[in-house]
């Protein structure tokens, strides 16, 4: 059955790591199975954000237009992180695009549902706005991280 | 009795063009050479009428030994513009290496960023010619761009060997297919039992305090995670006290260090 499956496959996600039987069978009414080729465009930057999505294998490449520079890859996600957060909050627009660059096996979450359920089941909504928190405040760090230049030395002058 | 100031005559027999400013030289002795050497070891590197700095081992056979080196100043500049044939001062080897013998029976886990992987390399060519010693072994590498990093040529051997080795670069080009971000976040990417866990973690120190920061959120102890420290070095050998952090004469105490000490020093911004 599709909702087992869903189910065994978020039970296996560690973005969901500890969430108990009838929370995850709860979400898993809202997720399904989806796979991507390597190169397929997931979302475009300023496109409707109703989904997100747990990676299980493969990668795939945040990315932003840059006039005369193309798709400027920003960050790559791989196995074990989630894809996206802009649906969880007003305008709903992705920030950024979404290709993959390998084949990618992921679980799809329907965004709308998804914030229903959390709207229906506070102890869910906390659940699931607690774990993206964090996953927002860890790309914030890595951002900082990155401003700081962190390869460059002490007295680095390029 | 050698004079420990006195550097010995090496020559340039290879030179090798790493990225747009780092250079791998490949030293072979022109009379008595520096002797053995352990990994993570120095030396204090010459460039005559220009000045000495101090650099680490990358690699070696027989007597030679191989400098990586990033054209950053003066003397890095001139050390990088020695061609083959040309002559170098080299004083050591000095300091204390990452000393691979004692986490054998664990995982090992090598991170570096940028040039940090130039110390590491022996490291990783150690455990692998002593295979058995250690559990999974896993090399990280951050880079800031493709064209920055060291050694490629050698990734495929690596993997071979069994290394997960993980590569990311902080801003990608066209023909990259690989990893975008810090290299933090390979730390979750990266096969270890964290409690049973050694890390040699090389590169600038917001690097090594980052990694040292998400290697403890996934439960290796401070004490099982060692860092190269750098400071400026004039000695070399504990006399100058020009290379002093907090207690330690980083020449003779470091360069490598446990982060469970290194950690408090590098926290506290100026000593
Ligand atoms: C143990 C050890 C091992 C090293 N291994 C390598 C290596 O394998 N390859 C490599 O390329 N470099 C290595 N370095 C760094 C190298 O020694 C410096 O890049 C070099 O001393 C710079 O000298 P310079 O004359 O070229 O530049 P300078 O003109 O002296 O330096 C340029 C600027 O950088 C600052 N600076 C330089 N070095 C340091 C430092 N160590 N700490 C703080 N500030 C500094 C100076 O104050 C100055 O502002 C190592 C350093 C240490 C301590
Ligand atoms: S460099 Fe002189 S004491 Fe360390």
């Amino acid at each position: 059955m599709i909702t087992n499956t869903a189910y065994q496959l978020l039970a296996a996600h560690p973005f969901l790591a500890g969430m108990d039987q009838p929370q995850l069978n709860r979400l898993a009414s809202w997720g399904h199975r989806s796979s991507f080729h390597a190169g397929t465009r997931i979302f475009s930057e300023g496109g409707q954000a109703d989904r997100f999505w747990l990676i299980r294998e493969g990668r795939v490449a945040l990315d932003t237009h840059v006039p005369g520079r193309g798709d400027v890859v920003i960050e790559t996600l791989g196995p074990g992180s989630v894809l996206g957060w802009s649906w969880l909050f007003s305008p709903f627009r992705w920030h950024f695009g979404a290709a993959t660059v390998e084949p990618t096996l992921t679980v799809e979450m329907d965004g709308k549902g998804v914030r229903r359920l959390c709207d229906e089941d506070p102890v869910i909504g906390y659940e699931l706005n607690r774990r993206f928190v964090q996953v927002v405040v860890q790309r914030l760090q890595a951002t900082r991280v990155r401003l700081l230049d962190l390869y460059s030395g002490p007295g680095d002058r390029r | 009795m050698t004079d420990l100031m006195l550097p010995l005559p090496y020559r340039v027999t290879a030179r090798r063009l790493e990225a747009t400013d780092t250079v791998t030289l490949t030293l072979a002795p022109v009379g008595e050479g520096i002797g053995t050497w352990e990994p993570g070891q120095f030396t204090m590197l010459y460039g005559f009428g220009v000045g000495e700095v101090p650099i680490s081992i990358s690699g070696g056979d027989g007597g030679r030994i191989h400098h990586t080196v990033r054209d950053v100043g003066a003397v890095s500049h001139a050390l990088c513009g020695t061609g083959v044939g040309g002559r170098l001062g080299v004083r050591g080897p000095y300091g204390h290496g990452w000393d691979p013998d004692s986490a054998e029976g664990n995982d090992l886990l090598l991170v570096a960023g940028g040039i940090g992987l130039a110390p590491l390399r022996p490291v990783l060519t150690w455990a692998l010619a002593r295979r058995e010693r250690y559990g999974r072994i896993a090399l990280l590498v951050g880079a800031r761009t493709p064209a920055d990093l060291l050694y490629p040529r050698e990734y495929p051997a690596w993997r071979a060997a069994g290394v997960q080795l993980l590569v990311t670069v902080d801003r990608a080009d066209a023909g990259w297919g690989g990893h975008v971000g810090v290299v933090t976040t390979l730390v979750d990417q990266a096969d270890f039992a964290p409690d049973n866990t050694v890390a040699f973690v090389c590169g600038p120190e917001p690097m090594m305090r980052f990694t040292a920061r998400a290697l403890g959120a996934r439960g290796v102890p401070d004490r099982a995670v060692r860092v190269s420290l750098e400071r400026n070095m004039r000695c070399g050998i504990a006399l100058c006290g020009h290379c002093q952090l907090g207690p330690l004469l980083v020449c003779r105490d470091g360069p490598v260090a446990s982060y469970d000490v290194a950690g408090q020093l590098l926290d506290v911004k100026e000593l």
